[in-house]
């Protein structure tokens, strides 16, 4: 037979193209595997994935609880097989836990996965199968404090608004509230009424997280930390004299009912909330930093939260007209916060600068509180320097002992805070802002309240935190 | 308690699968022939202890009197088929004719659960394309000449990719198939294997500059008419095979490393100057942003195969038909999703499987021609598998290919015969080749 001589260069190669593709084959194994055992786990976990109600066929949907463990939404079944979802709370918790019909939002969005999942133990599983009976499905322990949800509930008052209240150190969501509300167990009723045009009072919107403001005055965090970045070492060198009017030569600022706050240095015009003084030294900020340093603080972008929310917005740059750079200084003009993210900024001051990822679901428990998955608190990232956040919190404290913010002053512990009146159209009243932490050395949780249309951030928003703040400490 | 038998019958087929697949790779470390004929007798046990299980919870599931008809004829097809083959090729690869029977099985048990008349059409033409290229290892055999006609394979497989991307049917933006005579069929599933003859006749003749420069023509030729008709995975498989090929053929590094690096190249043309290939890129890179639309497909995917879980959801306990194509392109999602991911990593197993055994052949071939047909069908192969594996789990952009054998879809069952059928071939030619060495020494001692 004529044949032709082995070629093991040949061999070689095969050889050498065979590693390359079962190396890739590896890693797209080593890929499926990670997808089933990990990111799975949190993608299936959406709303658009219809496969979770399968799951509703062979499990009770389990509860939502309380941090102490009361119930906020539960599974009854009645007598002909039905289930009927459960709010003993009613519209307390509304937004917080939400609805799961029709529709899922809030956490009964978020944990449906692991309200539908059941770790009962598994002969009891075998039997319920056996007899054709469903498994109970898994409770979600949430950070929420029905303490602190009424408290903030009721000092409210049904005036249109919200509050937010949060640990700073671990990002723990203790209390949500949102005016006005609805009740989950008659939504099905409501439904129409709630969704019609005539409707203008937005309900099922979760205002804490997916209203979007003007900051107002609690913008000037934000202005401080820019005046701080520009000046490190001087910024106690500055000083303004307030006659209750700014006049920039073009245009004019003035300060809460034109109050002349007289010769002041940056705490005492962050304490008083002088528009003048802010507008004058936003002129002198450099406008690109400006930009960085509120892209840092989260504007514009996406928040490191599982919940439903819109995002805040800053839209000046470099060749921003006068006018806009005195308006935006003082957090009027175009610029747009969410509660929440606002409630972030201050827990990241609260907090030396670090931001905690802010959560609702402490953990999950099978039925018979068996712990089945704990959360953890994560760290999203530095907003600030220690030093930064030390001296902003200072400020805030000053806000509280000489400034705008006396409503929260008690000898029973130190808050701080800063209060904003955000005008939204003229011939209106002002939003309402106060947000705030305490204690001051040690803090132990953010209050951030806004009341829609309401009057002063001193007057109106800062008791509403008061409420908050003493059914905390008094326990 | 029906829920409980179908959750049992789950971890049951998980573990005849895990067990083929253990069988598969154990088979290549033995030496000896009995002990690996033995192994087939497991291998061959085990499907259709498979196929058996995964039909009663479908007819449980449906009460479909069908499903009864249609497992005994595939039972008959899966029998006669293994018999005809030791009949016809004692000499043949057992264990690539059980694995053929182990994708079809799948294929049929996933069908049949997403569509019965699909499955009952796919049967006819699995049945078909199975007996009917049975021939071609006799023809690799004893017709010798099919290496000298390199340029009717060229020239006949372009003139037919040309036509397909001039009066192809349309589907989802891409010309795939042309209909004759009432069936459309997809030329480039076979022009596949008519571009694996050509390249390796080409380069079995000669190896220099002039050879490698008209050989590289025709086969940018073949890719460029498959990018212009948007059949962009065919596009990829024949590039990577024609590469490939080429480097085996001349162990120069270069050629290896300027064929990737012009493979990098053309992509980014590719992303920059179409529109289709942009919204697959960004599809996959955040599905998430545009669930409604463009990311649908593969977040459904993903969904199915999470929700499925390493132990799956149990036939007709998940929601394969959620995803688009799912019978086609994603048929891996549904098998994840149903039977589970350490099922699904078996199925992936059993193809590398496959591939490394053509390597194997491809390495023992001696002539050349031979040695690049396998290597170059091995490569298809292994391609297409990671290209629809990969694009279903999201791990590189979905290019709507198939899963070779198991998929819906009559073109690519029967190329896929083919290509397996070559193989089996030449394993048989070189296997001859050694008995006839051996009577040859054993004359001269």
């Amino acid at each position: 037979m004529n044949r032709e001589k082995p070629n093991p260069k040949a061999n070689k190669s095969v050889l050498a193209v065979t590693y390359m593709l079962l190396a890739v084959f590896v890693c797209m194994i080593g890929y499926f595997g990670y997808f089933v055992q990990i990111e799975g786990k949190t993608v299936i976990n959406n709303s658009y994935n219809a496969r979770l109600d399968l799951f509703a066929e062979r499990v009770i949907r389990g509860e939502i609880q309380s941090r102490d463990g009361q119930m906020l939404a539960g599974t009854e079944t009645v007598d002909d097989g039905t289930e009927i979802r459960v709010y003993p709370f009613g519209s307390l918790f509304a937004h917080a836990v939400g609805y799961s019909n029709p529709g899922k939002t809030g956490l009964e969005a978020l944990a449906s996965f692991y309200l539908l999942s059941s770790h009962e133990n598994a002969a009891l599983q075998l039997i319920h199968e056996l007899s054709g009976r469903k498994n109970v499905g898994d409770n979600v322990v949430t950070t929420l404090d029905v303490d602190l949800q009424k408290a903030a509930s009721d000092a409210l008052g049904g005036r249109t608004g919200a509050v937010i209240v949060m640990e700073p150190d671990t990002g723990k969501i203790l209390a949500m509230v949102s005016e006005p509300g609805f009740d989950p167990n008659t939504l099905s009723e409501d439904w129409n009424f709630l969704i019609s045009g005539d409707n203008t009072d937005a309900q099922l919107l979760n205002r804490a997280a997916q209203g979007v403001y003007p900051p107002g005055s609690v913008f000037k965090i934000v202005t401080l930390l820019e005046y701080l970045r520009e000046h490190p070492d001087d910024w106690r060198d500055y000083s303004f004299d307030c006659g209750g009017i700014y006049d920039s030569g073009t245009y004019t600022i003035s300060c809460y009912h034109s109050t002349a706050h007289g010769h002041q240095n940056i705490g005492e015009a962050f304490a008083k909330s002088c528009n003048g003084a802010f507008a004058s030294l936003g002129l002198t900020l450099d406008q690109d930093a400006m930009r960085e340093l509120t892209a840092q603080l989260l504007f514009n972008a996406e928040l490191p939260v599982s919940m439903e929310y819109s995002r805040s917005s800053y839209a000046m740059g470099s060749g921003a007209d006068e006018w806009e750079i005195l308006q935006t200084s003082i957090g009027q003009g175009s610029t747009q916060m969410t509660p929440m993210h606002v409630a972030m900024i201050t827990a990241a001051v609260a907090n030396g600068g670090l931001l905690m990822k802010p959560y609702l679901i402490d953990h999950v428990e099978s039925a018979a509180g068996d712990e089945v998955k704990k959360f953890t608190p994560e760290a999203y990232g530095t907003l600030m320097t220690a030093r930064e956040a030390e001296i902003i919190g200072t400020a805030m404290r000053m806000v509280v002992t000489e400034g705008t913010a006396s409503a929260v002053d008690t000898e029973a512990y130190e808050a701080a805070g800063k209060t904003g009146s955000a005008e939204f159209e003229t011939g209106k009243e002002t939003h309402a802002w106060f947000t705030g932490y305490a204690p001051l050395d040690n803090p132990q949780i953010v209050v951030t309240v806004i009341v829609e249309e309401s009057g002063s951030g001193g007057a109106v928003a800062a008791p509403i935190a008061r409420a908050v703040f003493d059914t905390y400490f008094s326990r | 308690m029906i829920n409980v038998i179908i959750e049992v019958s789950k971890y049951v087929m998980i573990l005849l699968m895990a067990f083929y697949t253990f069988w598969n790779f154990s088979y290549f470390r033995l030496q000896e022939e009995e002990r690996q004929k033995k192994i087939c007798r497991y291998q061959n046990v085990d499907m259709f202890l498979l196929h058996l299980l995964g039909f009663l919870i479908l007819y449980w599931k449906t009460g479909d009197d069908r499903m009864v008809m249609l497992y005994l004829a595939q039972l008959i097809l899966f029998t006669a088929f293994i018999g005809l083959n030791r009949l016809f090729y004692p000499g043949g690869s057992r264990i690539l004719v059980n694995n053929i029977c182990m994708f079809l099985c799948i294929g049929f048990l996933v069908l049949s659960r997403l569509s019965l008349e699909k499955a009952i059409r796919q049967f006819v033409i699995v049945a078909a394309a199975a007996f009917t290229t049975l021939l071609v290892p006799l023809l690799i055999n004893h017709v010798w000449q099919l290496v000298l006609i390199p340029w009717f394979y060229g020239i006949a497989g372009l003139l037919l990719l040309i036509m397909v991307w001039l009066v192809g049917n349309n589907s989802f933006g891409a010309q795939l198939s042309i209909t004759v005579a009432g069936i459309a069929f997809q030329p480039s599933e076979f022009v596949k294997i008519s571009f694996v003859f050509f390249v390796a006749a080409m380069f079995y003749r000669s190896r220099g500059w002039k050879s490698i420069t008209a050989v590289t023509a025709m086969a940018a030729a073949h890719v460029i008419v498959l990018v212009l008709s948007r059949d962009l995975g065919s596009a990829l498989i024949y590039f990577i095979t024609y590469i490939a090929m080429l480097f085996v053929a001349t162990s120069d590094v270069v050629l290896l490393l300027g064929g990737i690096l012009s493979g990098c190249g053309a992509s980014a043309a590719a992303y920059l100057l179409f529109s289709h290939v942009r919204t697959r890129v960004l599809a996959w890179m955040d599905p998430w942003s545009d669930i409604d639309n463009r990311g649908y497909q593969i977040t459904q995917s993903l969904f199915a195969i999470g929700t499925g879980g390493w132990f799956g959801m149990g036939l007709y306990q998940g929601m394969p038909y959620k995803i688009p194509v799912v019978e086609k392109d994603f048929i891996f999602a549904a098998i994840s999703e149903e039977l589970g991911g350490i099922f699904a990593v078996c199925l992936i197993l059993i193809c590398a499987g496959c591939f490394l055994q053509f390597m194997m052949i491809a390495s023992r071939m001696e002539a050349l021609f031979y040695k690049l047909v396998a290597f170059g069908l091995g490569i298809e192969y292994m391609v297409q598998v990671f290209l629809t594996v990969g694009g279903v789990i999201r791990f590189i952009p979905s290019t709507g290919v198939t899963l070779p054998l198991i998929s819906y879809g009559g073109s690519s069952v029967l190329s896929t015969f083919l290509l397996f059928e070559v193989i089996q071939g030449l394993y048989i030619l070189k296997r001859n080749d050694e008995e006839n060495e051996v009577e040859y020494d054993e004359e001269r001692l």
